[in-house]
């Protein structure tokens, strides 16, 4: 577990200061991480686990946009495992769980298991994305899904370099507060 | 979709982050706060008329320092809340102190007056003017403590409303008190300690709704 704490630390630092790759494989073990903690957790409260990863999708997505909150003094897993459970609060409630409480344990169970075994979540990147803003669409799907540079991804879109990264961060945030509001049934 | 997908399209083309955004935004908050609270209790309330006198600078000090005294500890407690987890780092109860002192000092002030005076010392000459003007005066500090804190990701959302609440609450008292008259601790204690919990009691009802991610 320490020697975990450690190399996901080290790949976040890393991730904060630009590097793909790393933050690809972080959020990548990451994931299997809270799919077993989510599966683990839904499974407790009578849930149907297909849930799950739609709920290791939204925490994926949050760990990403949030990741400028995360004090590099501090350890990391709290951190993950915080957004994790908050993740699955809010999750429960929207979801109209019967109020099932959901125990603090410790941090470190967010961390204990790894579960590779992935399956669809219900969510529909190309029907989210649809319903974002033009601008937003755009730098989103020239930056990130076609791997544009910004510069290459400005002329597309008509935008100044700025304005790509702007919407691109943007469109990430629509995308996540889009996610959230769809309920999975 | 895939999660495998996502976390590719989140990697692709990663920019640097700025660190800790959050904090540098509650500073700002804080001054804009701050200095809309002053104007409006300026502009539509003026300072105090006797404001030059010794005895008038003493009281505004006073109650300047319970205010400061409370938004000091506020502040330094929901830069820590506004990160994911930090309601479990600290524990929240120093910001009581500065209520404590005020109440305590006040008990003193009553104990030591004769009985016939203390429906005066509490009830004061503008008890329904501070009542008001408090959480009102208040409204523009916690918009921007809500805007700020929005940044971060709170994970204890009811307790992250509440001390935006309580800092817009010491904001605004700071500004009412270069106006208010009423120099008895006992008005201190009762008309600003309890406007200022009712503006923390209104940010942690708000709170949940404004502040989701």
């Amino acid at each position: 577990m320490a020697t975990d704490e450690i190399q996901l630390k080290a790949l976040m630092l890393a991730s904060l200061d630009g590097d793909a790759a790393s933050h690809r494989l972080l959020l990548d073990r990451l994931s299997s991480r809270l799919r077993a903690y989510y599966r683990g957790k839904l499974a407790g409260i009578g849930r149907v686990a297909a849930e799950a990863e739609d709920l290791v999708q939204e925490a994926v997505l949050a760990i990403h946009l949030k990741r400028d909150t995360y004090d590099t003094g501090e350890p990391l897993t709290p951190w993950v495992y915080a957004i994790a459970r908050y993740k699955l609060v809010d999750h429960l409630r929207r979801t109209r769980a019967s109020r099932a409480d959901v125990p603090i344990e410790e941090a470190d169970e967010v961390m204990a298991h790894d579960d590779h075994n992935a399956v669809e979540s219900s969510y529909d990147i190309g029907r989210l994305m649809e319903r974002l803003p033009k601008k937003m669409q755009c730098a989103v799907e020239a930056v990130k899904l076609d791997g544009l540079s910004t510069a290459e991804a400005a002329k597309r879109c008509g935008l100044s370099e700025s304005g790509v990264k702007v919407n691109v961060h943007r469109g990430l945030r629509t995308l996540a507060a889009l996610i959230a509001r769809e309920a999975p049934t | 979709m895939k999660t495998d997908d996502l976390v590719a399209l989140l990697s692709t083309n990663l920019e640097p982050v700025e660190r800790s955004p959050v904090v540098r935004a509650l500073c700002v908050a804080l001054a804009a706060g701050t200095a809309v609270a002053f104007g409006i209790a300026f502009v539509a309330l003026g300072v105090r008329s006797d404001l030059t006198t010794i005895r008038a600078l003493i009281y505004l000090t006073a109650k300047l320092a319970f205010a400061i005294g409370i938004v000091g500890f506020a502040v330094v407690y929901l830069t820590r809340l506004a990160r994911p987890g930090g309601e479990r780092k600290s524990s929240p109860f120093l910001v009581v102190v500065p209520f404590l002192v005020v109440v305590f000092l006040a008990a003193i002030s009553l104990g030591s007056a004769p009985r016939s005076h203390w429906d005066r010392m509490i009830v004061g000459d503008q008890w329904l003017e501070c009542l008001l003007s408090i959480p009102i005066i208040a409204i523009v500090p916690f918009a921007v403590s809500i805007w700020a804190v929005r940044k971060g990701a709170p994970t204890n959302l009811v307790r992250t409303g509440a001390f935006a609440g309580l800092i817009a609450g010491g904001v605004s008292a700071m500004a009412y008190a270069l106006h208010c008259t009423d120099d008895s601790l006992p008005f201190v204690a009762v008309w600003y300690g309890g406007t200022i919990v009712l503006c923390t009691l209104a940010g942690a009802a708000l709170g949940p709704r404004l502040l989701r991610w």
